[in-house]
């Protein structure tokens, strides 16, 4: 079965989605990458979904679930190089991804973790 | 058949009387526009038409068939032109009825002591030029809605540029109503501009919008949504006093989004969140008298 890599870049886990969803394999990756987050203290996921040209409205809540559950789990995600096709599907299907941080590419969304980062670990703790 | 041949003979013969009462009648009458037609030019459509006319006719009088088929085009051509110069819809068609009585007349010339012909005649005549009426003003109201069409084809596109201010800032400043085709017009422009330009504020000017109901409202949320996924932030600058209370009225939602008055606001902000900064130059010591100088920090 089709397996979408999960690559661990210092910190932070990159996950570059470049197969059609299919459901299963959404499902797949979540579990995957909730484990990952948890595995190595990842601060940060960049969902890179530039190559992904069809959504719906399962790829979308499935998107908001991955923030959801990395921010559960202290991950902040940030979802990079949407296309403006699929931007327009997402609002027009309603989902407009709150919560969900968003860079145009994979160095502002890299960029976008780091001051991120910057600004939690003033305000808690370092792990 | 042979009856309405031998009309169409009677009206060939007496040709050039028929077309000078025809001119003389769209000389008089009250649609006449003689800023938009000179009469010489008058005359020579007409002549062409009736020509056109009487032939068709000497075939038959069903404007269906394919012998009508020249006329039609040339009434087609006609309205077109005409509907492109600025003529009404009634100034137009005047054309063609205007026929009705120097034909009528001819026919009861020709009829006067047989009621029966006269009336069927006089009924073929009406039929025919009723119809060929109706022709010409479909066809104007074609070319009028083609015009129509094509200009909101150019408004929509001329009216959504997406204009770059600064490095990573691009404003798009918007003129006229937002309903939804050009919502999406606008918003598939925008992204695209994000997506060439790496943008990472969106700056729209709502100034040239002259109402913002509830829907505007949702096609601008939508707009900005969009615009957010692709990783860039929007201000709505442009928001007038009335525009400022309507939103308010309205219950409308923007909390999540920055708003100001002016777009140079909206472009200091932007400048910030993208970390730039403009100064006034140094002023030379002949201009430090000028105004401007309390923020300058130099001098």
């Amino acid at each position: 079965m089709e397996r979408i890599p999960i690559l661990k870049m210092g910190p932070y886990l990159l996950v570059t989605i470049q197969v059609d969803m299919h459901d299963r394999v959404a499902m797949t990756l979540q579990d995957e990458l909730t484990q990952q987050i948890v595995a190595h203290h990842a601060r940060g996921v960049l969902l890179d979904i530039s190559s992904v040209n069809v959504v719906d409205s399962f790829i979308g809540r499935m998107i908001g679930n991955i923030a959801g559950i990395s921010r559960v789990l202290d991950a902040e995600t940030v979802v990079v190089g949407m296309r403006p096709a699929v931007a327009i599907t997402l609002v027009e299907l309603g989902m407009a991804l709150p919560g969900v941080r968003t860079a145009l590419n994979v160095d502002a969304g890299m960029a976008l973790l780091k001051s991120a980062g910057r600004i939690a670990t003033n305000g808690r703790p370092a792990r | 058949m042979s009856q309405k041949t031998q009309l169409a003979s009677d009206i060939r013969d007496q040709q050039d009387r028929i077309l000078n009462d025809w001119v003389n009648y769209q000389l008089s009458a009250m649609t006449m526009r003689r800023d938009l037609l000179k009469e010489q030019e008058l005359r020579e459509v007409s002549r062409d038409f009736l020509n056109l006319f009487v032939t068709a006719l000497e075939d038959n009088a069903d404007i269906s068939t394919p012998s009508w088929k020249p006329s039609k085009e040339f009434l087609g051509e006609l309205s077109r032109t005409r509907a492109l110069q600025g003529f009404s819809p009634s100034e137009t068609a005047m054309f063609v009825f205007s026929l009705k009585q120097p034909v009528f007349d001819l026919v009861q010339r020709q009829h006067q002591h047989d009621v029966k012909a006269l009336a069927g005649d006089l009924w073929t005549m009406t039929v025919l030029l009723d119809k060929l009426g109706l022709y010409t003003t479909e066809t104007y109201q074609e070319s009028r809605e083609s015009i129509i069409q094509r200009q909101q084809q150019e408004m929509l596109e001329l009216s959504t540029p997406v204009v770059q201010l600064w490095d990573e800032v691009l404003a798009l400043p918007l003129i006229g109503t937002l309903d939804s085709s050009r919502t999406q017009v606008v918003m598939e422009a925008l992204l695209q501009r994000i997506v060439e330009t790496g943008a990472k504020i969106a700056i729209i000017d709502i100034t040239g919008v002259p109402t913002v109901d509830t829907l505007v409202a949702q096609h601008l949320m939508k707009t900005v949504s969009a615009a957010r996924l692709m990783g860039a932030d929007c201000v709505i600058s442009g928001i007038r006093p009335q525009i400022a209370q309507t939103i308010v009225h309205l219950g409308v939602n923007l909390h999540d989004i920055v708003t100001k008055a002016t777009l140079a606001d909206a472009f200091r902000v932007a400048l910030q969140r993208t970390g730039a900064s403009v100064a006034k130059a140094a002023l030379s010591a002949h201009g430090t008298t000028a105004s401007g100088d309390d923020r300058g920090g130099g001098n």
